[in-house]
């Protein structure tokens, strides 16, 4: 029960529980009952899982609709706003920039407008100073009425814009007479205060009044022709026109009037210039002006002539409207342009060099604006644009929101599927492990049924029911083993072992089916492969133990060879006995071709394709292996080879009821080989045979000190005759393996001959039975020949025996030629025995001890002075009882004190063991009391005060190994600790106490 | 029925029904010649050391103020004696004796204490028997 447990730690939880919980009811099946509820935890917990997940899932699904829901809408909005702001942003920059344009054509115009009124105002300026010159400066005047006339008329080309110019001269009233006189005529008013009928400009010079006195007057004198009739007008009567008078003596410049009606019904502007008597300076006074005025020139403008022309001369005028208004009043007069006001008026200041006077020129596109399409349709496309993007990211977020909708779906399905997994995982490991309990005691009550006694049916049938438990057991075992692999919870072991002796001890398990069939069984294992490896030696049965027991399960006529080389051997020498050969098999049937099992291998075809790379694992102390398992059975049909190692696949339905098996074993061997860094591979071909070969990656031991090989045959000389070379070599292979020298033959005829030469006779003949058969002509010949000295250590004859053969019926050549037979398959071990009971020489012990691991351990512990610290006298009698048996000489003590005086230095005890809980002092005390004696000693060593009885010692430490029920990793702590070397499981163990011993032994034997 | 098949079958049945584990095995495996009473001598030492402890736990457990630490040394020596010997049953039981100790529950302590005993005296009545029939079958005169 120990055993189990502890090789079951690593178990689930459950199984744990149940070693834990011993004794609870003896029919595991009450507790398995007890035991399912847990079994359930993981589907409830996962469920809850499940459903978080879901909620989570769910809810974040539903947000997403959610935000959806407004989202649309304030996206839209959104896009309506940044639509329409570039709408209002372009037709605002298009508005300013029609506008900019407007201005700028209005004041084009506005400025040529003023350069013509200018020019004409210069020139009548030019005009007014002629007057001065020539009529007021020269006596007499060089001017009269006709010749102003004319000149006017001659230049009025430089006056576009004036219709017609006089000149009035200024007449104070004391000179009116003279005046009045020297003209011929009177001076008259501008306007009949009778006659209304001539609101603006002058009359008719016979229609007109007289001018009442006044203080001054200003009587035109000269006029242009067109104006002749304002001769004799005082300009001083009317209102517009005095106040010009008036303004322009005062101010030395030109002045305008209001706008006022022409005669031809137009708007026009009287200039007025003042004519002085003498040049004024430029700052002069008022008064000083109004003293030396002496007349004045008038021009009256067109302005609307004016302003047709001047546009006339620009482009465009056809898409502008211009008004120009005079404001020097409140309310504007309109001077030229159609009276409307629309929007989009563009205003422009207009100077026409008088100062008084203000106009304005206002200009407005005659064409409303047009419609900003290039806003409209580019805000229109950014809404479309901002839609489109809009719809992409949500159709986006929908398609992700989707995605992780399945993905988590998914998951969730996924980790329900593994939950199921695990759980059918426990499911197996549970339910496994509880029936085994129960069957064990079925199969010890049916044990104990047969020894009653019984009929021969009611024995056949116990021994079918125990059969059949038995087979349910070891079902039982591999899905355990199955479902402890697939939970990962597998663990190798990694001790130190011999493959030969494993490889012998599974041949020796199918000796007995072997022989039922007439099968031939053998193993070989290359040299190259080392003594003692370290690897799980349990796990590697386990494969070799399926492969062979699925080869016999298939095979009725043939071998079974199991081969083992280490991977360089078959890499550097691709070629080894591929077996395509027929006649150089192990039984001369042919087999598939091993080399195709391993073609597949990742192993192979890495190296392969990189032969110059040094081999991997070569570098370290790792060693990889091949081992093939051949047959010659019914093979694998090629439909099925693709799902060999499948678990519970078979062949077909029938396999399963002429064979039995459960198919598990090969899904099994796959995983362990996979956990072992191996491969595994087959060749099969159906009525031929099958190959299954596997890697695996092992490690080597260093303290090989032990070779094995008995001394006991060491220069025997041995000859093996087979005609098959494949079965010579493992016979020569287990020969090899005792330490006797052989050399192989294939043709006895040969040898004869050799031996009539008299070369060096060998001790021992090995001849197999189907080469005696087939050579029997002249093999008489051969044992006379060898028998012929008669001497007391004569050659000895070995028979190998093929179980296949009929035993009997040839049992009068061995009676004849006084054969040694030896039955196949050949063991180490049992062919040992079979020379010794040969030879003679048989060693008791060695006979004794049979089994090699235990020789090891006998070998180890013989003679060797060993105590035993137990206060438990029952233990203590046990441990020692199993020293005992490997040959050590034990002394008990059954309490720390009693160890610590026996191992005060110098004492003659080799290893010491030491159980832990003792009442008074605990083992960890006892252990580190010891050491503190020891220590001192080697200090007195060390200054050479060393008593007599410890020369040539130079340190003294006696292993100490602790015994401890609760073999767990913190006890081994301590042990280390309490400077133990290590620690023994209690009650012993073989395996392991053989482990502790050697550990320390072997290094002891290699520094001695 | 001959000694020697009940003999077979009475081991077969101390491993059937749980009594015995596999160390039984291993010490069986450890008597030959050299050492030939070698099972018979652990079993009387088991028995003998199993009675001792008993009747000292019995008495422990009978004190008013119990000793707990003390009751667990005793079992701890019925638990590593057994385990020797392979008692599979005594060992478990003083498996749930030591926890129980450790909780220091005297009433679970004498209850257990009483499946120990009961579970003893079982085991040493069959091994009686079987020292019995090994007497028988070595030869011996069943009543010596």
């Amino acid at each position: 029960m120990t055993v189990t447990a502890r090789g079951r730690s690593g178990g689930g939880a459950g199984m744990e529980e149940k070693c834990d919980a011993p004794g609870l009811g003896f029919l595991g099946l009450d507790r398995m009952r007890v035991l399912l509820p847990p079994l359930r935890l993981p589907e409830k917990l996962s469920a809850s899982r499940t459903l978080r997940t879901h909620l989570f899932t769910n809810y974040r699904m539903r947000k997403v609709r959610d935000s959806s829901r407004w989202l649309i809408p304030l996206w839209v909005s959104i896009w309506v706003f940044i639509a329409s702001l570039i709408y209002l942003r372009m037709s605002y920059q298009a508005v300013e920039k029609r506008r900019e344009l407007l201005a700028i054509m209005c004041d084009d115009r506005a400025r040529m407008l003023q350069d013509q009124l200018n020019v004409s105002m210069n020139h009548l300026q030019a005009l007014a100073i002629l007057v001065s010159t020539f009529h007021h400066s020269k006596t007499p005047s060089a001017i009269d009425q006709k010749t102003f006339a004319w000149y006017a008329e001659r230049t009025a080309f430089e006056r576009p814009l004036t219709s017609g110019v006089a000149y009035g001269v200024k007449v104070t009233h004391a000179e009116r007479e003279q005046f009045e006189r020297q003209q011929g005529w009177s001076i008259k008013k501008m306007y009949s205060s009778k006659t209304k009928k001539q609101s603006q400009g002058p009359g008719n010079a016979e229609d007109a009044e007289v001018r009442e006195p006044a203080e001054e007057y200003a009587p035109v004198i000269f006029a242009q022709d067109a104006y002749k009739h304002v001769i004799s007008f005082d300009l001083l009567s009317g209102a517009d026109d005095r106040d010009n008078v008036l303004r322009a003596r005062e101010s030395g410049k030109g002045v305008l009037t209001a706008p006022f009606k022409l005669l031809n019904n137009r708007l026009g502007v009287i200039s007025t210039y003042a004519v002085y008597k003498y040049e004024l300076p430029p700052n002069a006074r008022p008064q000083e002006r109004i003293q030396a005025a002496i007349g004045y020139l008038g021009g009256i403008f067109d302005i609307e002539a004016l302003v047709d022309k001047s546009l006339h001369q620009l482009a465009g005028k056809q898409s502008i409207m211009v008004n120009v208004y005079d404001t020097t009043n409140e309310k504007p007069i309109s001077m030229y342009g159609s009276n409307d006001t629309g929007s989009g008026m563009c205003k422009v200041t207009l100077n026409f060099g008088d100062p008084t006077r203000k106009h304005e020129m206002h200009c407005r596109f005659i064409q409303s604006p047009p419609w900003p399409w290039l806003a409209i349709t580019t805000s229109i496309g950014i809404f479309v644009i901002g839609l489109l993007v809009g719809y992409i990211i949500y159709a986006t977020a929908k398609r992700i929101a989707r995605v992780e909708d399945d993905f988590q779906e998914m998951s969730l399905l996924k980790k329900r599927a593994e939950d199921a997994d695990i759980a059918k995982s426990q499911f197996l490991a549970t339910v496994s492990h509880e029936i085994r309990t129960p069957m064990n005691g079925v199969l010890g009550m049916l044990q104990m049924l047969m020894d009653t006694d019984l009929d021969t049916t009611q024995q056949d049938y116990v021994r079918t029911a125990q059969a059949s438990g038995k087979a349910l057991v070891s079902l039982i075992n591999e899905v355990l083993d199955q479902a402890k692999i697939e939970s990962g919870k597998l663990e190798l072991e990694a001790v130190p072992f011999d493959l030969r002796t494993v490889c012998d001890d599974i041949l020796s398990l199918f000796c007995g089916k072997a022989q039922e069939k007439g099968l031939e069984l053998a193993v070989f294992v290359s040299d190259q492969v080392p003594q003692t490896l370290i690897g799980d030696p349990g796990r590697i049965r386990q494969i070799i133990t399926n492969l062979v027991g699925n080869s016999i399960k298939f095979t009725e006529k043939g071998h079974i060879y199991l081969t083992v080389h280490v991977v360089e051997e078959i890499m550097h020498c691709l070629e080894v006995e591929t077996g395509t050969q027929y006649a150089n098999t192990l039984s001369g049937y042919p087999v598939a071709n091993r080399k195709r099992s391993w073609e597949n291998f990742r192993l192979f075809s890495r190296e392969l394709n990189s032969s110059e790379m040094p081999f991997a694992t070569s570098a370290s102390d790792s060693i990889s292996l091949i081992i093939s398992v051949e047959d010659t059975g019914v093979g694998i049909p090629s439909d099925a080879q693709s799902r060999v190692f499948t678990p519970f696949m078979q062949v077909g339905p029938s396999i399963a009821r002429i064979h039995g098996g459960t198919g598990i074993g090969l899904s099994i061997s796959k995983c362990l080989v996979g956990l072992m860094k191996g491969e595994i591979g087959f060749a099969s071909k159906p009525q031929v045979g099958s190959t299954f070969t596997f890697t695996a990656v092992l490690t080597r031991a260093h303290s090989s000190v032990n070779e094995n090989k008995s001394s006991e045959f060491k220069g025997i000389n041995a000859l093996v005759v087979d005609h098959r070379p494949v079965r010579a070599k493992v016979t020569k292979y287990h020969l090899q393996r005792l330490g006797v020298h052989n050399e192989l033959t294939t043709d006895l005829d040969q040898y004869i001959s050799k031996i009539n030469c008299g070369s060096q006779i060998a001790k021992l003949v090995l001849i197999d039975k189907e080469t005696w058969l087939k050579e029997s002509h002249s093999l008489p010949l051969l044992v006379t020949k060898l028998r012929n000295k008669d001497q007391p250590d004569s050659t000895k004859l070995f028979l190998l025996e093929n179980p296949k053969s009929s035993v009997k019926s040839n049992s009068h050549i061995f009676r004849e030629y006084n054969l040694n037979v030896i039955m196949k398959p050949l063991r180490a071990s049992m062919l040992q025995v079979s020379l010794q009971r040969a030879l003679g020489g048989i060693d008791k012990l060695h006979c004794r001890n049979g089994v090699v691991g235990n020789s090891i351990l006998g070998s180890l512990l013989r003679k060797k002075q060993i105590i035993v610290v137990d206060d438990n006298i029952v233990n203590l009698k046990v441990a020692a009882g199993a020293l005992k048996k490997y040959g050590a000489e034990v002394t008990c003590a059954d309490s720390g004190k009693k160890a610590i005086t026996l191992l005060k230095p110098p004492h003659s005890f080799d290893a010491c063991f030491m159980d832990i809980q003792m009442p008074e002092m605990d083992g960890f005390e006892a252990t580190r009391r010891i050491r503190v004696m020891e220590r001192d000693l080697n200090e007195q060593i060390e200054r050479g005060e060393a008593p007599p009885e410890c020369a040539g010692v130079r340190q003294w430490r006696t292993p100490i190994l602790a015994m401890t029920a609760d073999v767990i990793q913190a006890t081994h702590e301590q042990c280390l600790k309490s400077e133990m070397d290590g620690y023994v499981s209690k009650p012993f163990e073989g395996e392991q106490l053989y482990r502790e011993v050697a550990r320390f032994f072997l290094n002891q034997d290699q520094v001695q | 029925m001959s000694a020697a098949n009940q003999l077979a079958a009475l081991i077969a049945n101390m491993f059937a029904t749980g009594l015995l584990d596999d160390q039984f095995q291993q010490l069986q495996m450890l008597q030959d010649p050299s050492a030939p009473n070698f099972v018979s001598e652990v079993v009387t030492l088991f028995c003998q050391d199993g009675e001792r402890i008993i009747g000292e736990l019995a008495k422990q457990l009978d004190k008013p103020s119990v000793d707990f630490d003390r009751v667990d040394a005793f079992v701890h020596q019925l638990k590593g004696s057994s385990a020797s010997v392979g008692a599979l049953k005594v060992k478990n039981t003083c498996i749930q004796f030591c926890e129980l100790c450790q909780q220091k529950s005297k009433d679970g302590c004498l209850k257990t204490l009483e499946t120990v005993r009961i579970n003893f005296y079982e085991l040493r009545g069959k091994f009686q028997t079987m020292l019995q029939l090994e007497r028988q079958v070595n030869g011996f005169p069943p009543n010596n």
